[in-house]
């Protein structure tokens, strides 16, 4: 249905093709490189800092600290992971960490107060999360509202409607018990590994596939690349970005679970800033915020950098004041290194 | 209801058929009581001044307009195009005046978006959608890599994926804005080898361009737009380029011919020595003096661009020293040069000339804002507004008001603005990247005349220009370069197309377009 309609007699070797071939010189060969290169400088970072804090401190390289730093990377990997998309399609999400906890919230909601089953509550927290997105998808699609300041609103009503639903008391998950074992429940025999963990490697796997595999995540670099001509291409713009949000609003519901499961109980205060921790894990990790640009591989390696910073640091018992000026450079520093590269070729 | 009419009543029925329409912006008719017919067969040129309303038509059948009045028809029966999408599957596809490509992603998948190759639904094929790609580019004898990035082509590969992407639909009508505007020579030939094999009994082109010449090589018949309107359609073996310019602008235009040889006096203004970059430039230097113009000629990618980008230092110098007046300067960057008097006009105006979503006026003045601020801080925006106008009356710039945001200016205008942009700001030196790129021809002989009033008033002029009919009219003196040197430097009087052709492809190694 779409093929060539242009079938020329191929023995046609038009000299006008070599005039091409001529104008194809100063095209960068290494270009194709690049990608990768950033992610090895990345990764080349991680290491170089996991290096740093060992030989500094005994306590760091065992493995039980190093599954609790993949621990405390789960809840902002997780909400970083689905911010990807959202950030490569050159839109922002500030409604993650508020969300995240009102979905929290609605778990306590589902399986406390209304008593559902364990399957069920997970289910529709995770799908309330996918709500919370979808809304934020509808208003900055249908209704043209910018990113920034659709997802702003929606940072505020998911703070304040934690609050109300709650009566801003924590809520425990007496009925459940089984819940607080999807995070913290020892899936390895011999060291502490917990699901919570397993659940966000299965995630990692899920949203690369989903990104560089699938229809959506061509869409996604499209429509950061240049909306609009994605948008005479023939390409439903304002609906891919509806279903784009939407997913990371199910990651956020999946956070919800996973940190309320971690405390076992849904602590209705705070999650203000967890959203700036988690851009920042996907910028570190050479996201782009002009769109277009970024990966999956990059934005876990961004989360572990940050994990690794704040656990290393208070292994080496730098006070906890200095720890975010440092997780700060880092930013600025990551961010920098990546603009040099782009520059330079 | 045609499908059923017998074969000889199909071939006599137009292939697309236009009747009474019109759109009109605010502020502006862009299109009014337009009929055009494009038979089977053939290539319609369409011309017109800028803001004509060529590409508000051509919108309107890709489905990214709606019209205000009108009929469509195709194949004789009526239609109405909803969408992008719509046209695309009605067989019309188009090829926009601007670029619409995702420099992020890959060259097939730049083609192919929207119509991924699927393996279970939501799952892409790569591989074959590569496969596909390649077995598009050998049909069209196209030297296109299907994996490179769009983001590392040069902007006439570029163009050619475009054109690549168009034939790459079903496609029974084929529209092309300006398909030649970012192509040299050579490249043009390609693209209407591959116009020449689409064109089949039940297709059709409709062609849109300000290069008069081609309309000759290329086009059956010529319909012209004034105004918003069609003032008529021209047999093109039946008339000439007089007849059509003139029912373009409404009056007759007397292009000039070449500059009488103008003795150039005193010293440089602008010198440059040994200039070479990382990328291309190799050990290039020459001279610009007060009241001449200086032109430059090359292919593409032969490295003109990377000069006056190295020199007002947009780009990094490996080497090279710069003076002006004499004087050794050191320029780091764009506003440096802009503070010694040299003002660069980039020849990527979407992305370099002009703040689309700014005014006219906010636009014109932006390099010399500085002398239409108080002591305070303060903007005056009442001498903004004054020569703003001045400058649209100046340069007929066509828009409904000087408040007018520049994105809703047609691409003509567009260029006129970035024009009046350095006209505004004082510069000993002006460097014009394609200064008449994508301009017609009643607005090109208003360009030429106020690059020739610059000169006269003093100001040293470097023209960069694929054109080479427009750099031989202008210059004074025509660097040469190919392959990031300089190859020649000739006396107007001393150059032909010929010889600048013979200096374009000096250090090209085998494979160029000898
Ligand atoms: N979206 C828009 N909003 C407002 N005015 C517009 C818009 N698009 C086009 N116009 C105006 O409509 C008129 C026709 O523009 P159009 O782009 O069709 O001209 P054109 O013939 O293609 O010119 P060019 O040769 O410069 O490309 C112009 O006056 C232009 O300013
Ligand atoms: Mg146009």
């Amino acid at each position: 249905m779409t093929s060539p309609t242009v079938t020329p007699p191929t023995s046609d070797r038009s000299p006008s093709t070599t005039a091409f071939a001529a104008i194809d010189k100063g095209t960068p060969r290494f270009a194709r490189l690049r990608g990768s290169l950033q992610q090895l400088l990345a990764f080349a970072s991680l290491i170089l800092i996991v290096v740093v804090f060992s030989i500094a401190s005994p306590h760091f390289f065992t493995a039980n600290n190093l599954v609790s730093i993949l621990t405390a990377a789960t809840v902002t990997g997780v909400l970083a992971l689905g911010t990807t998309f959202v950030i490569i399609t050159g839109g922002i999400d500030l409604s993650i960490g508020t969300g995240m906890v009102l979905c929290g919230v609605m778990a306590g909601v589902f399986l406390t107060y209304l008593g559902w089953p364990l399957w069920a509550g997970v289910a529709a927290t995770i799908l309330f999360g996918g709500l919370i997105g979808l809304i934020n998808g509808v208003n900055i699609s249908v209704l043209g509202i910018p990113p920034f300041i659709a997802t702003l609103g929606m940072m505020l009503i998911a703070a304040g409607l934690s609050l109300v639903i709650s009566g801003t008391k924590p809520i425990y998950f007496n009925e459940t018990p089984e819940f607080q074992s999807i995070m913290n429940l020892s899936i390895i025999p011999g060291i502490r590994f917990p699901m919570g963990v397993a659940i966000f490697i299965v995630m990692i796997v899920v949203a690369a596939v989903l990104l560089s595999k699938t229809i959506l995540g061509r869409y996604t670099f499209s429509i950061g690349s240049n909306e609009a001509a994605t948008a005479l291409s023939g390409v439903n713009v304002r609906r891919w970005k509806i279903v784009i949000y939407t997913l990371a609003g199910l990651f956020v519901g999946l956070a919800g679970v996973l940190s309320a499961s971690r405390l076992s109980s849904a602590q209705p205060t705070g999650g203000m800033g967890l959203e700036l921790e988690a851009i920042a894990a996907v910028v570190i990790g050479g996201t782009s915020l002009q769109g277009g640009k970024g990966s999956i591989v990059g934005t876990v390696i961004g989360a572990l950098i940050m994990a690794v910073l704040t656990n290393g640091l208070r292994i080496i018992s730098v006070p906890q004041e200095w720890q975010s000026v440092a997780v700060g450079i880092v930013i600025l520093v990551a961010v920098y290194l990546d603009m040099l590269r782009r520059r330079r070729a | 209801m045609t499908d059923s009419a017998p074969s000889g009543d199909v071939a006599g029925t137009p292939l697309l058929d236009l009747t009474g329409v019109s759109k009109g912006f605010p502020g502006v008719q862009a299109l009014d009581d337009v009929s055009l017919e494009l038979r089977r067969g053939e290539v319609l040129a369409l011309v017109g001044e800028n803001g004509a309303g060529k590409s508000t038509l051509m919108k309107l059948l890709a489905g990214i307009y709606t019209p205000d009045a009108g009929v469509f028809r195709l194949n004789g029966e009526e239609i109405t195009i909803e969408g992008p999408k719509h046209a695309q599957e009605l067989g019309i596809s188009i090829i926009h005046q601007e670029f619409n490509l995702m420099p992020d992603l890959t060259v097939a998948q730049n083609i192919y978006i929207g119509r991924e190759q699927r393996a279970a639904g939501f799952f892409l094929d790569e591989r074959s959608l590569n496969r596909r790609a390649r077995k598009l580019f050998e049909g069209l004898g196209l030297a296109l890599d299907p994996t490179e990035r769009v983001e590392n082509l040069t902007v006439a590969k570029q163009q050619m994926v475009e054109i690549a992407k168009a034939l790459s639909f079903e496609a029974k009508v084929l529209i092309m804005d300006e398909p030649t505007a970012a192509l040299n020579d050579a490249e043009v030939d390609v693209l209407f080898e591959l116009i020449g094999r689409f064109r089949r009994p039940e297709t059709g082109v409709v062609y849109i361009s300000h290069r008069m010449e081609e309309l000759t090589r290329i086009s059956d018949r010529i319909t012209v737009l004034r105004d918003g309107r069609n003032v008529g359609t021209r047999v093109t073996a039946e008339t000439d380029q007089r007849e059509v310019i003139s029912l373009m602008v409404g009056r007759e235009i007397s292009g000039e011919q070449r500059p009488a040889a103008r003795p150039i006096d005193g010293a440089p203004v602008l010198s440059v020595e040994h200039l070479s970059t990382r990328s291309l430039l190799r050990d290039v230097g020459f001279e610009v003096h007060a009241g001449e113009i200086l032109g430059f000629a090359g292919l593409m990618g032969a490295g003109r661009t990377e000069v006056a980008r190295a020199i007002v230092g947009a780009d990094p110098r490996e080497s090279g020293e710069i003076r002006m007046h004499g004087k050794a300067v050191s320029i780091g960057n764009p506003a440096e040069a802009s503070r010694h008097g040299i003002g660069y006009l980039s020849e990527d105006r979407k992305h370099l000339g002009v703040l689309l979503e700014r005014s006219v006026r906010e636009n014109i003045v932006l390099s010399a804002l500085r002398d239409y601020t108080s002591a305070l801080g303060f903007v005056n925006d009442a001498r903004i507004e004054a020569t703003g106008r001045d400058y649209i009356e100046r340069l007929r710039i066509k828009t409904p008001s000087s408040a007018q945001l520049v994105q809703n200016l047609s691409g003509g205008n567009q260029q006129k603005v970035v024009i009046a942009k350095w006209l505004a700001k004082d510069c000993d030196v002006l460097i014009f990247d394609e200064p008449t790129r994508g301009i017609d021809v009643g607005a090109k002989e208003e360009i030429y005349a106020l690059l020739k009033g610059l000169a006269e008033q003093g100001k040293a002029i470097i023209m960069i220009s694929s054109e080479l009919p427009e750099v031989l009219r202008l210059s004074d003196r025509i660097a040469v370069m190919a392959e990031g040197r300089l190859t020649a430097i000739l006396d107007n009087a001393d150059a032909t197309q010929e010889n600048l052709m013979d200096y374009a492809t000096r250090f090209s190694s085998e494979g160029t377009i000898a």
